[in-house]
């Protein structure tokens, strides 16, 4: 069973085994407005954590997008170069960006719960 | 006006506010060895009338562009530009607008970057082009960092028949981002093979057409072997009314043209400013720096214009803009897109062909003074001599007789070993009067 945690920064992480999909929230993505470009980083990429994993343009602003926790890039959603808007729809499935190796698992515990950014995203 | 300086209880006012105790506070970050130890000798005041006239002294000592027969170029051209152009960029809805990130009340001015947009996308062959850089040079500079987000390589390619400050300004912007830059050695004759410099770690070529020395070049081949490599070809020029005549980069398969649009609508303006012209292959769109204005429809289906794709710029972006370059040389633009317009493609040609037919003729009679040796198989409106003396000299004694006869190579590439070397413009101002006066002028010289 997929676990997944959650930046102050409106990053998700889906942890399967040693790997961790990322995205933006769907509160994000909301925020943002229409997604019109996803810049990806290169597959072998290390990144640290709170390091740029991606850029995210819309139609009023360019965001980076930080890696939750640190480890290597293995595999990117390149479906987005053609198809951006998928991350309006879809934040959470095909609206992904990159698939990270994690280097140092014990950075999750400071990532925040489902009911955690939930509560968080209420306080906006 | 009056100029009001600081009072002394203003500085103290000032320092105490911030909290140090000193001017000179202000300035510890500066290593002591780069201060001044003791004030600039200057004046301590003088009236303005006494100002004018030392003003006009030095200027005195200048032979103007406009008051002799004048064949300078070498990025910087003398054309003719309409009353028409002056007049209409002084309106005041263009000369003291702002960046136009409102459309409400911005639509002159998205209308006429639009229309500019379209002229350089035409001119060049491209399929996108941005509404301006500063000036031809930064806008190569960015070309190539550009390349390199694209290809996610690091090596760039510089031709010797690049214009050196050109050259000079990409090391300076690749430095930065330390990356590496292989520019080859100066190429009088355009014969530099510079195929064999590309290789599977280039990002970009960067070739000028006509080059500093006036060569026209064919950029095929060279597209060519960048694309089987996975490099990019920019292609740049310095006169934009060479594209009147020929062929255009676009259609020789460049990825990225950029280049000076000095030369239409804005006049030498002692070196600037200028307006740098950018444009690019459609699929590169998201990774060009600069904006661009677009056209769209408002909420009752009227056509209007917007400033679009500018996410990657400072107001917005902040320090991860990809460039900063985009307080665009707006009012040059301006003067650009009118007198372009003026021209249309039909007047543009015969411009070009003016300027070519002019040239040849002064490389026909230059060339038969002794002394002089026309080193350019092909040119447009710019070509280069080898002379029988140093070029500086013979540019100074030209200059004496009342002629500005064109750049000395080593003012452009000191110390190359270029000395005998003078690059000469001819442009439509130049009549057949000021071609004979300067053969004369040359034959006594030499």
């Amino acid at each position: 069973m997929a676990e997944t945690r959650y930046t102050k920064d409106h990053e998700y992480i889906r942890i399967e085994g040693d790997t961790g999909t990322i995205g933006i929230t769907d509160y994000a993505q909301g925020q943002l407005g229409d997604v019109v470009f996803v810049e990806l980083p290169s597959i072998g990429k290390a990144v640290a954590k709170g390091g740029e994993a991606a850029v995210v343009e819309s139609v009023k602003a360019a965001s980076e997008v930080y890696a939750p926790v640190s480890g290597e890039i293995v595999a990117v959603n390149s479906e987005l170069e053609a198809a951006p808007g998928a991350v309006n729809e879809d934040p959470a499935g095909k609206g992904w960006f990159v698939k990270l190796k994690l280097t140092n698992p014990a950075e999750l515990e400071g990532l925040l719960s489902e009911a955690e950014y939930q509560d968080y995203v209420k306080t906006l | 006006m009056r100029y009001l300086p600081l009072t002394d209880t203003d500085r103290e006012d000032m320092l105490a506010r911030i909290g140090v105790p000193d001017i000179d506070a202000l300035f510890s970050d500066v290593p002591a060895g780069k201060l001044l130890k003791t004030p600039l000798d200057l004046p301590r005041a003088k009236g303005e009338l006494e100002v004018e006239r030392i003003m006009g002294r030095m200027a005195a000592r200048n032979v103007a562009a406009s008051a002799a027969p004048f064949f300078v170029g070498a990025g910087a051209y003398k054309h003719h530009v309409p009353a028409t152009v002056d007049h209409l960029i002084q309106r005041s809805e263009f000369l003291t607008s702002y960046t136009p990130y409102q459309p409400e009340i911005a639509q002159g001015t998205l209308q006429y970057l639009f229309e500019f947009q379209t002229q350089i996308a035409a001119l060049t062959g491209m399929e996108v082009a941005n509404a301006s850089m500063y000036d031809g040079s930064t806008a190569t500079g960015e070309a190539v960092l550009m390349a390199h987000r694209v290809t996610k390589r690091r090596k760039a390619v510089l031709s010797g028949g690049l214009h050196p400050h050109y050259t000079d300004v990409v090391k300076t912007l690749s430095g930065m981002a330390s990356d590496e830059v292989v520019a080859l050695a100066p190429d009088v004759a355009a014969n530099e093979d510079i195929l064999a410099q590309i290789d599977d770690e280039t990002s970009c070529v960067v070739v000028q057409s006509p080059d500093v020395f006036g060569n026209l070049r064919d950029l095929k081949p060279i597209a060519d072997k960048a694309h089987a490599h996975g490099a990019l070809l920019i292609a740049v020029f310095t006169e934009v009314v060479s594209l009147g005549a020929v062929t255009s980069p676009g259609a020789m398969d460049a990825d990225i043209v950029v280049g000076e649009g000095q030369s239409i609508g804005n006049a030498l303006n002692f070196g600037g400013p200028y307006v740098g012209l950018f444009a690019a292959k459609s699929k590169y769109l998201r990774q060009m720096p600069g904006r661009l204005c677009g056209a769209t429809v408002d909420s009752d289906g009227h056509r209007g214009f917007v400033l679009t794709l500018s996410t990657r710029e400072q107001h917005i972006r902040r320090d991860k803009a990809t460039s900063n370059i985009c307080t665009n040389s707006g009012l040059c633009v301006l003067a650009f897109t009118i007198h372009m317009t003026l021209l249309g493609e039909a007047g543009l040609s015969r411009l070009a062909e003016l300027n070519h037919a002019n040239a040849v003729k002064l490389a026909d009679m230059l060339a038969g003074v002794k002394g002089v040796k026309l080193l350019n198989d092909s040119f447009f409106n710019e070509f280069t001599l080898k002379l029988s003396k140093p070029a500086a000299e013979v540019v100074e004694a030209l200059a004496e007789k009342g002629v500005l006869g064109g750049v000395p190579a080593s003012r452009l590439l000191p110390g190359a070993g270029l000395d005998d070397l003078l690059i000469v413009a001819n442009t439509e101002i130049n009549t057949d009067e000021d071609r004979a006066a300067f053969v004369a002028a040359l034959a006594e010289v030499l």
